[in-house]
């Protein structure tokens, strides 16, 4: 195993997988570390998946800039990465009479950030563009330029380009400390040992304050993590057609109603405090209070027709809450990407290319590769296909006849594409964010014990190996007729 | 002394409220649908038995399990003991549906039987 | 297989199995079920434990042996089974679309369909369990699975939430597997399941039961490591303070069966939104002509007899459609009244047969302790009543009613009939 880097990142998160992936266009060594078992599995792939359009962050602020040179980069990054990318635009909803005036504020702060297309609706233009509204709806504010991703496939779109391009991934791999040679970093230690390089990027999400503070950079900023809870809907009982924002309070941008990619009303978030750094449980209080947030757009979401919860954490910094994308003075090699929190994701390939600026900026020498690959094409989802594509694919792979997951039509094929792919996915909840499989109203009930044989055949580990989300999330644990030792 | 029963010979489940003499005889029985219950009291008041279903290893099968019951309800606080015994026993393929498993479990009489047919084949 | 057929069955179950051999009795040709199983059995493959058969065999028996009577006669009258294979469209004209690895894509045409999907469970979500989301939460079914055919236990300590006889079943099947299950927790005030099952599986076993208790939160970054519970109050509301951390490494979920209709819903057939299956006459019509139901599909059953009953007549129904018998309208309609939750079937033709009997499945919505009648009302006159002990949500009443008998006591010339419970 290589141990010898140029560029090593931490984190694996779509600040980190856009990173590496912009990076892999260069003549560089790149090594992604990340402490779960797979890309993307903290914050990015648990937050409200909007490319927000920009009128939101305060202008003349990191955030402002990022987000619309983001969201315009997103436009093209999307389909050149084979995301699923809904050009949805979005809608902040007044509710009474008594919130219209924060439209015109909203409205007045997006032309300072010059984001383009921004309307004031009124009431009786938007009844009819979303008739399931509150009916005391008094305008909304139309955003055209917003976005609905598909953010966990976006996250692994950008590590499979990357890792198509050269760049390497080790998971289940945590960074635990920097090695330093004078005032300059020289790699970095992991519970896989030590790896050297000549810069290391901090994208490690809510760690990242500690991660810059073992640095010795950025003493005094802190990381408040604070969650925020989601609740899906099985998507023939509730369709909204469109991206649904209250008016913003001083807490955030509010509890919206949206459309996923993949066609599942979704609501969320509220904000409540963690217990710890990595506490994403949701409460019976939090989902309550979603439900709650939801319903003052929506009156008629209906709980009893939810199919999935979680929640995701927020990296709320207290560098004037804004976002903290820079060179420290006090150590050479160290970039550091912290406080990443909403509009993280709508800015990660601005963030990303800034990262590129800033190493070129610091007399780091990046050649152009000959070669490099910048479109992904992604792998085939059978339901999504016309009946004629599938007959057609099924003859050339038999596998893909085989359903596994009945309520998404998951088949055998996908999965095995699934872990055959550029990033393999090594657990079930791996497969389940690649392929939808066991996301649907049954939420894997019929499919894990299929999908377990699958995985072990292809993995060559016994049943009892398989893993939910890496070491230590076994999902069986012994043959039936295994006696346990009395 | 009444006593009270919930029959579980049918899944209808009768509460069955029975009145004992002093000795433990049945003076008077209500609640049961039909003649079986009064056989379920009698039986749950001298010798509870009760149905153990379980399943034996299966060598050569297409599946790697074959599931087995008593051909009869088998003492009732015996039937930990007779999982037990059950537990290790390996069969090799084809099975056939009531074949014989484990002649008479703990020299009860009564025979584990498969309840389905494995054939040859996978694993 | 061919590219048309006489009557194609959609799930190998016990309704399924039975729709196609009186299909093939009544005199249909070409009759094909379609399994995404490896083998015919449906869910009572999995379902090793005694319990089945005693409506129809009189006997006692566990699940498989139940199928195997089935399975045998189908095979016998050859019925076509194809197996691996899931069927992921139906339109309503009866054009069948489904998958497979051998054939891959498959696309063939029905004269009459009959939908025998049976059921899935209900899960986490939708019981708004809230905390992390470790592996080790499981639903029962799943579990039944895992340990019976597939030959895996899941965990060591189990909690199980719901008072369901699948729920039940899987405690004395993990107890006897040599794992240990801690407690069985409901919501509700009442037990869920059939009391035989909490005496035969619980009690026996010495394992607890704790009524009107839930899940608060469930615990463990990577794998469960404990579940908090609290008590509820008489309107469903935990009562603070009632909280009780209990250490386990699974989460078994119990908490209800839904009729699996995502096929039905393509091909245009109407739901009922009580029993969360295909509204359908007596004769198991739906409203799509030459589209029949039986089984877990249409409503959640108790007993797998009426369930290959339904099966029977659904199979019968479909083999005369086929060969171009009329289709007689639904005369009336049967709701629930005080008392009764779902009732199936929803309308009534009242031409079926020479006696014309009608099997009624109905539901309680709450529970009677005492003596019930059953009755079917036209406005206020009772035209039809039935005696029973009691009525819980949990135990299906099944009422054989005699049509004509019942038709003779109309007056009104009503269309709308109501079944309700009365206390006695
Ligand atoms: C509730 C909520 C809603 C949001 N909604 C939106 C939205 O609609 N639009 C939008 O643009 N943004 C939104 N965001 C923000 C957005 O999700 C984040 O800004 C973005 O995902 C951050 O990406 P990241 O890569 O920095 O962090 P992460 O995705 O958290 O990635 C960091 C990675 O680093 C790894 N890591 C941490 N420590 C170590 C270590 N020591 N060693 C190795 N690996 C380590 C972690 O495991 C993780 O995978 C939302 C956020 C939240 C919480
Ligand atoms: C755990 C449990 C315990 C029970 N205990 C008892 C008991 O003790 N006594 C008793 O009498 N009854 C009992 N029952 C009830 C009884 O077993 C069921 O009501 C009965 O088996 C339902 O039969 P079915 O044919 O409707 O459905 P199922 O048996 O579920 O069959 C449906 C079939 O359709 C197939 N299918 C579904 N969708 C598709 C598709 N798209 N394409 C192809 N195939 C498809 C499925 O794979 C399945 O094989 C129990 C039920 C359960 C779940
Ligand atoms: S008394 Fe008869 S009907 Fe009642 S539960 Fe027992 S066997 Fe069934």
């Amino acid at each position: 195993m290589r141990t010898n880097y140029d560029v090593i990142i931490i984190g694996s998160g779509i600040v980190g997988s856009l990173t590496a992936r912009y990076l892999s266009a260069y003549d560089i060594n790149i090594l992604v570390v990340e402490k779960e078992s797979d890309v993307g599995m903290n914050t990015s792939s648990a937050n409200s998946a909007i490319i927000h359009s920009g009128y939101d962050p305060a202008p003349n602020t990191l955030k402002a800039a990022m987000n619309s040179l983001g969201n315009r980069l997103w436009h093209t990054l999307a389909p050149e990465l084979g995301i699923a990318f809904k050009e949805s635009g979005s809608y902040v909803v007044a509710i009474g009479a008594g919130e219209l005036p924060v439209l015109r504020g909203l409205y007045e702060r997006g032309i300072a950030n010059s984001i383009p297309g921004l309307k004031i609706i009124n009431k009786a233009e938007f009844l009819t563009r979303e008739p399931l509204i509150n009916p005391d709806v008094s305008g909304a504010l139309w955003a055209p330029t917003a976005a609905v991703i598909d953010p966990f496939g976006a996250v692994l779109a950008a590590a499979e380009n990357a890792v198509v391009n050269g760049a390497e991934y080790l998971f289940e791999t945590e960074f635990t400390g920097f090695i330093s040679g004078g005032d300059k970093i020289t790699g970095i230690k992991t519970t896989r040992g030590d790896f050297s390089c000549k810069w290391v990027v901090n994208s490690a999400g809510i760690h990242s304050g500690e991660i810059a503070k073992k640095a010795g950079t950025r003493k005094d900023f802190i990381i408040t993590p604070r969650k925020g809870s989601y609740l899906v809907f099985d998507p023939v009982k509730l369709s909204i057609n469109n991206v649904l924002f209250p008016v913003p309070t001083d807490k955030g941008k509010g509890t919206l109603v949206s459309t996923t990619t993949h066609g599942n009303v979704m609501i969320g978030p509220n904000n409540e405090p963690c217990e710890n750094m990595d506490d994403s449980a949701t409460t019976r209080a939090g989902v309550e209070e979603v439900l709650k947030g939801a319903k003052k757009l929506v009156p008629s979401i209906d709980q009893k027709n939810v199919i999935a919860m979680y929640a995701g954490i927020r990296a709320s910094g207290n560098a004037g809450r804004d976002f903290v994308i820079d060179i420290p003075v006090e150590i050479k090699g160290l970039v550091n990407l912290c406080g990443i929190e909403s509009p993280g994701f709508a800015s990660a390939p601005a963030i990303a290319l800034k990262v590129v600026e800033l190493l070129k900026s610091a007399g780091f020498e990046l050649k152009e590769k000959p070669g490099w690959i910048p479109v992904r094409k992604p792998a085939p989802h059978l339901h999504t296909l016309s009946l004629k594509e599938r007959a057609e694919l099924t003859a050339k792979n038999p596998a893909y006849g085989r359903i596994v997951c009945r309520c998404e039509e998951i088949t055998e094929g996908e999965i095995i594409d699934a872990m055959r792919s550029p990033v393999p996915a090594r657990t079930y909840d791996g497969i389940k964010r690649r392929t939808w499989l066991g996301t649907g109203r049954c939420q894997g009930s019929f499919d894990m014990p299929r999908v377990i044989q699958i995985m072990a055949r292809e993995m060559g580990i016994p049943e009892t190996e398989v893993t939910k989300k890496g070491g230590g999330s076994e999902i069986v644990f012994r043959k039936t007729k295994e006696v346990p030792a009395r | 002394m009444e006593k009270k029963f919930i029959c579980i010979r049918c899944p209808q489940g009768c509460e069955i409220t029975t009145t004992l003499d002093g000795l433990g005889a049945i003076t008077d029985i209500t609640g049961n649908s039909c003649k079986l219950g009064i056989d379920y009291v009698k039986s749950e008041l001298s010798d509870p038995r009760r149905t153990i279903t379980t399943t034996v290893a299966v060598t050569g099968g297409e599946l790697p399990l074959c599931p087995v019951w008593s051909e009869k309800p088998i003492p009732k606080d015996r039937v930990m003991e007779a999982a037990a015994v059950i537990r290790p026993i390996t069969v090799a393929a084809p099975v056939d549906i009531n074949q014989v498993i484990c002649e008479n479990i703990l020299g009860t009489g009564i025979n584990i039987i498969s309840s389905r047919a494995i054939t040859k084949g996978g694993q | 297989m061919k590219k048309i057929y006489d009557v194609v069955v959609i799930g190998a179950g016990p309704a399924g199995l039975s729709a196609a051999i009186e299909a093939k009795k009544s005199g249909a040709g070409d009759v094909l079920i379609i399994e995404r199983n490896n083998e015919p059995g449906g869910i009572l493959l999995q379902c090793i434990h005694n319990g089945f058969g005693s409506v129809i065999f009189k006997k006692d028996l566990p699940g498989p042996a139940y199928a195997w009577n089935f399975i045998e006669q189908a095979r016998s009258l050859n019925v076509e089974m194809v197996f691996d294979t899931m069927v992921v469209d139906i339109t309503g004209g009866r054009k069948i679309y489904a998958s497979n690895s051998v054939e891959g894509f498959i696309e063939l045409d029905a004269k009459a369909i009959v939908l025998a999907m049976g059921c899935r469970e209900r899960t986490r979500a939708q019981i708004m369990a809230p905390g992390d989301r470790p592996a080790g939460v499981f639903t029962a079914g799943m579990v039944q699975r895992l340990v019976n055919i597939e030959g895996y236990m899941p965990g060591k300590n189990f909690v199980i939430l719901g008072s369901g006889d699948i729920g039940m079943i899987m405690a004395r099947r993990l107890t006897l597997e040599g794992a240990k299950v801690i407690k069985i927790i409901e919501l509700l005030p009442y037990l869920t399941g059939l009391r035989r099952n909490y005496v035969q599986c619980l009690q026996d076993f010495g394992i607890p039961l704790e009524l009107s208790t839930t899940i608060k939160r469930i615990t463990g970054k990577k794998r469960v490591e404990a579940v908090e519970t609290v008590g509820v109050d008489e309107t469903l509301t935990p009562i603070a303070g009632t909280e009780r951390v209990i250490a386990c490494d699974s989460l078994i979920l119990s908490v209800g069966l839904v009729p699996e209709n995502e096929l039905s819903r393509k091909a245009g057939v109407v739901l009922d939104p009580l029993t969360l299956g295909p509204v359908v006459d007596e004769t198991m019509a739906t409203n799509v002509p030459g589209i029949f139901a039986a089984g877990n599909v249409v409503t959640i059953y108790d007993l797998v007899d009426y369930v290959s009953m339904a099966g029977a007549t659904a199979g019968i129904s479909a083999a005369k459609f086929a060969a171009g018998a009329p289709v007689s309208p639904p005369a009336f309609t049967l709701t629930p009244g005080d008392g009764v939750r779902t009732v199936m079937p929803q309308k009534i033709t009242g031409l079926s047969g020479p006696d014309a009997s009608v099997l009624v499945e109905l539901r309680a919505s709450r529970e009677f302790a005492g003596r019930v009648s059953v009755n079917i009302l036209e406005d206020e006159n009772i035209v039809y009543s039935h005696v029973e002990k009691y009525a819980r949500p949990a135990e299906m009443i099944t009422l054989k009613i005699n049509w004509n008998e019942t038709a003779k006591k109309l007056s009104n010339n009503k269309s709308g009939l109501k079944v309700n419970i009365a206390k006695i």
